[in-house]
């Protein structure tokens, strides 16, 4: 089982949580895991059954893009980050 | 008396015996900051005979370090390396002997750092220069360093409190927007006297009530791809702290072009991110956020809402940044986005990495002519 970090700006589409768990053994099994409980995230984040480019996934520290993209491996105790730019500053 | 009550007994030197082993050991230097201004042996670390039973462990945490210890004659020293043994220091030498001595015997000296820092200056910043990594040196590179805010609201206000404070010399100030009743619950560089002011008005009365040396040079205008060059051409660091996307993307593409590191805060609610851009170092905002969300996932801070003290401990992670990137010393951010989870007080951290494919800073790159060689971009390369 995964941790999934949810950001601020998704947080009402998993019922306000900040962290969820999810079950899967890739970034990919993971994410359909956790679409299917909270479909309204999955119509938030993908488009055409892709998640989209303005979501960045990180496992532990590491962003997905520079692994094997939603193909990685996810081990017990991994925590998935979704990221999608924050531009506020005023 | 030490913890067992024997008599400490601590080994001394002449200035003849301090010539010979001084190259092979740590110097303390124990006499006030007004002596050592006057001139001290370079490399020294001072720490004042009234600080060394509570400082020393910070300055040489290893018990083991060989360390000679002087003063001006040999009085303090002797009492330092006492107080050091009792603590279990096990490698001190106490010169004794007088310091014009050592110089006369062509021992090395630094000469009073007249030229670094004014009277005033040092009495301002002095408890900046007793830092070891700052100094006078350091506080000299920060008073001379010219640092532009993109913005003077929620992140700008604590950048500019705190910068002006520490003595950056010259602050830039870009924004084209007056002070609002709404701004003033986290815009703390902004009072409720300044209602309908402008804002780089009213930065530029509370950065001079904080340090009149402080110089301000005001823009009033709102950056965008027209005056960005001209905006941020002067200066040697960069500030973030503007409200939207398209900014952000044109300061980070001006800021590849012009080489200047550029230092990344945002905030939304209880949550705010910081990082540091270094061009064709490190990463840049586009490697880092190459798409941009649809609005909805990116609501301002006036839609969305934003916690006071949030861009107060952004802001001032933001300066952290700004500090090290004048002085160069430390790890900055780049290379990595540091988050801060306000409502569970938690930081988390994750790596960011040049993105060869980067339209801004990648192999195809428009600004990478003028990289100097061996600073091409390597596929996935990251500094950190």
């Amino acid at each position: 089982m995964s941790t999934v970090r949810i950001p601020p700006v998704l947080r009402d589409s998993v019922n306000g949580q900040r962290q969820v768990d999810a079950s899967g053994a890739t970034v990919s099994d993971a994410l359909d895991d956790l679409f299917d409980r909270f479909p309204d995230l999955r119509l938030r984040v993908t488009e055409d059954g892709e998640l989209s480019r303005f979501i960045n996934v990180y496992v532990n520290d590491r962003d997905v893009r520079y692994r094997d993209g939603l193909a990685t491996a996810l081990g017990a105790d991994d925590t998935i980050i979704l990221l999608p730019a924050m531009a506020g500053g005023a | 008396m030490n913890p067992t009550q024997q008599p400490v007994t601590v080994r001394e030197a002449t200035i003849d015996q301090a010539l010979e082993i001084a190259a092979n050991r740590e110097i303390l230097d124990v006499r006030e900051e007004s002596e050592w201004n006057d001139g001290h042996i370079p490399g020294a670390t001072l720490v004042p005979l009234g600080d060394v039973a509570t400082k020393i462990r910070d300055t040489f945490p290893d018990l083991a370090t060989p360390i000679l210890v002087h003063c001006a004659v040999g009085a303090r020293s002797g009492r330092a390396a006492r107080t050091m043994a009792a603590m279990g220091y096990t490698n001190v030498v106490s010169l004794r002997g007088a310091l014009p001595e050592w110089r006369a015997k062509g021992g090395a000296w630094q000469a009073p750092s007249a030229g670094l820092l004014t009277e005033a200056q040092m009495r301002r910043y002095a408890r900046q220069t007793l830092i070891p990594e700052i100094g006078q040196k350091g506080q000299r590179k920060l008073l001379d360093a010219k640092v532009l805010l993109i913005g003077t609201g929620a992140l700008g206000s604590p950048s500019a409190l705190y910068l002006a404070a520490s003595g950056v010399g010259t602050i830039g100030l870009v924004d084209d927007d007056v002070v609002e009743e709404s701004n003033l619950q986290r815009q703390v560089l902004h009072g409720a006297d300044r209602i309908g002011m402008r804002k780089v008005d009213s930065a530029e009365q509370t950065i001079a009530g904080l340090n009149p040396e402080t110089v301000v040079i005001k823009h009033a205008e709102r950056l965008n791809a027209e005056n960005v060059d001209r905006l941020i051409a002067g200066y040697d660091v960069i500030v973030d702290g503007t409200d939207n996307f398209d900014t952000r993307y044109v300061l980070n593409d001006a800021a590849i072009k012009l080489r200047k590191p550029v230092v990344h805060g945002s905030i939304y609610r209880w949550d705010g991110q910081i990082t540091t851009f270094i061009p064709f170092e490190g990463p840049c905002y586009r490697c880092m956020y190459p798409t941009q969300p649809p609005d909805e996932l990116a609501p301002a801070c006036s839609v969305a809402g934003v916690l006071g003290v949030l861009p107060g401990i952004v802001g001032l992670l933001q300066s952290n940044e700004v500090f090290k990137l004048i002085l160069g010393v430390g790890d900055t951010l780049a290379g990595r986005l540091l988050m801060f989870d306000a409502m569970g007080t938690h930081f988390d951290e994750v790596k960011v990495w040049r993105d060869p494919s980067c339209p801004a800073c990648g192999v195809e790159s428009p600004f990478a002519d003028a990289v100097p060689a061996g600073q091409a971009v390597a596929a996935g390369a990251s500094v950190s």
